[in-house]
């Protein structure tokens, strides 16, 4: 019980880690390009993007489910080229919270990004840089408060997400269940000591960490100021 | 015969407060002139740097520098504003922030040439202030940084956008000597826009002359802007502060400039002054005491 307990734990953080590291590497690319792309079918990049904010997460969780099944291509062809089964497994579970995390990673260093001034990257170019340069060295060292607040809230709301995992993740122990699945469960059992003992952590976590944030911000918000 | 730097010939629509604006300009530049663009905000003096840097694309025309096309509508020309090399001054400075003084500088070397940047550094006094960021400058420190970054590639041409209008007069005069003895050392092409006379006919010994988008007049300063204000009269704009009566009188303060005036006028009933009237001070020019300051 008390081992079960720690690698429910474990698995809820390994989940938000990785899921928080892949949007990172995926995320700002991605932001960077709505924040700067002119082309006007941006914009149904931005609200399929935006989606997850506001749809049901079972919506979601219904239609990962669908595309994992090796009944669908997306499913028979992983399965057959790589032996890969998404459905009911952490691999599907990341990417199930990848895709349900998404916003909260691309709109705040989207928006970070929008609320540069422009002539920074213009001046960047007419310093003869490329584009990749400028976001490395220009763009993104001054918009450190937005990949602060990035990074935390996919962080917690990987933390904090059920839907999605319950649909796509089985509560598996020791495999996909995380821990506010096992709160449910737990509650459901009527285990409420275990529940309880879930729930404080998970409570005491995301306040810990928006809390974190706030206090950064605070301080930072000082260090860019337009001209 | 001088060589040309640049010829640019080019149009662009161009959306004011104004409504509707088409940008029309023929010019052409010699190598090593400071040429200022004069006129008005709003006219399109800055989009023309920008057409020149590359920042913004004109709608037809050609652009060539040095021999090279930067800019061509109908070949489908236009070389990408990093491969251009200029060194542009924004209005707004654009210094980066996550940079110190001196990083700024380097940032801007393709090749590092320590030396130049230290060079820089001594020529524009900012050797004790360059490892602070942009944030800690006053506005007119921020604006020498800009000028030194924009200078910092060697670039070919130099495009300063209002370069001094932050900083104030003592300053700016030790400014305008500092871009001409560049200009004198570097002999690098410049192009400069600024709505502040004083300092086109001080920099300069061509002025292009802009209006609505088009090139009203261009040549040496003095032609161009003197010759209608070149007058048996010394003029100066000030600014009502005070009105006070004095039996017949009235005794109006005045700010000129820096400097405030008291002119006794007639109590007329016609002419009534009141603090914040824009009024014009005219004297005859036959006999003022002019000293050297």
């Amino acid at each position: 019980m008390n081992s079960e307990f720690i690698t429910t734990l474990l698995i809820t953080f390994k989940l938000a880690v990785i899921t928080t590291a892949v949007l990172f590497v995926v995320g700002i690319p991605i932001a960077a390009y709505l924040a700067f792309s002119k082309n006007k079918f941006k914009v149904v990049a931005e609200a399929l993007i935006t989606m997850p904010m506001v749809l049901p997460p079972s919506v979601l969780g219904y239609y990962l489910l669908v595309a994992y099944s090796p009944d669908f291509f997306i499913g028979s062809f992983l399965e057959s080229a790589f032996n890969i089964r998404l459905a009911f497994s952490f691999s599907g579970l990341v990417v199930g919270s990848v895709l349900f995390s998404l916003p909260f990673m691309i709109s705040p260093i989207q928006s970070g990004l929008q609320n540069l001034p422009s002539s920074l990257s213009e001046a960047s170019s007419t310093l003869g840089k490329t584009k990749l340069q400028t976001l490395h060295r220009v763009l993104l060292p001054n918009i450190k408060p937005s990949i602060i607040t990035a990074i935390v809230l996919t962080f917690a709301h990987t933390i904090g997400e059920f839907g999605v995992v319950l649909m796509i993740g089985g509560n598996i122990p020791g495999e996909t269940r995380v821990a506010s699945i096992a709160i449910y469960d737990e509650v459901q059992a009527l285990n409420f000591d275990t529940a309880n003992k879930y729930a404080f952590i998970l409570f005491a976590i995301t306040f810990i960490l928006l809390l974190l944030i706030y206090t950064f911000n605070r301080k930072n918000s000082s260090s860019w100021k337009p001209f | 015969m001088e060589t040309l730097l640049i010829e640019a010939n080019f149009r662009k629509k161009l959306f004011t407060t104004q409504g509707e604006m088409i940008l029309d300009v023929q010019f052409s530049i010699k190598k090593g002139e400071l040429v200022s663009i004069y006129g008005p905000s709003g006219v399109g003096k800055t989009t023309i740097l920008r057409i020149l840097a590359g920042l913004t694309d004109a709608d037809e025309g050609e652009v060539i520098v040095d021999g090279e096309t930067w800019f061509n509508s109908l070949k489908k020309i236009n070389l990408q504003a990093r491969k251009r090399p200029v060194g542009y001054m924004f209005q707004d400075y654009a210094l980066f922030p996550n940079m110190s003084i001196k990083e700024n500088l380097k940032f801007a070397q393709t090749e590092q040439d320590p030396k130049h940047i230290d060079e820089l550094l001594t020529l524009f006094d900012l050797k004790e202030l360059q490892n602070r960021k942009p944030t800690m400058l006053s506005g007119g420190q921020q604006q020498r940084v800009a000028l030194a970054r924009a200078l910092a590639r060697k670039p070919k041409l130099l495009l300063l956008d209002e370069p001094l209008s932050a900083i104030d007069p003592a300053f700016r005069t030790k400014l305008q000597n500092e871009i001409l003895e560049i200009q004198r050392q570097y002999g690098i092409t410049t192009l400069l826009v600024s709505h502040d006379l004083p300092e086109v006919f001080k920099l300069s010994k061509r002025v292009i002359m802009l209006e609505a988008g088009k090139i009203v007049k261009q040549g040496d300063p003095f032609e161009v802007l003197g010759s209608k204000r070149t007058s048996g009269k010394v003029q100066f704009m000030a600014e009502v502060l005070k009105v006070e009566s004095e039996d017949i009188l009235k005794v109006l303060t005045l700010l000129s400039g820096n400097s405030l005036v008291k002119v006794a006028v007639r109590d007329d009933d016609e002419q009534q002054y009141q603090p914040g009237d824009k009024v014009v001070i005219i004297t005859k020019a036959f006999n003022p005491v002019i000293q050297k300051i």
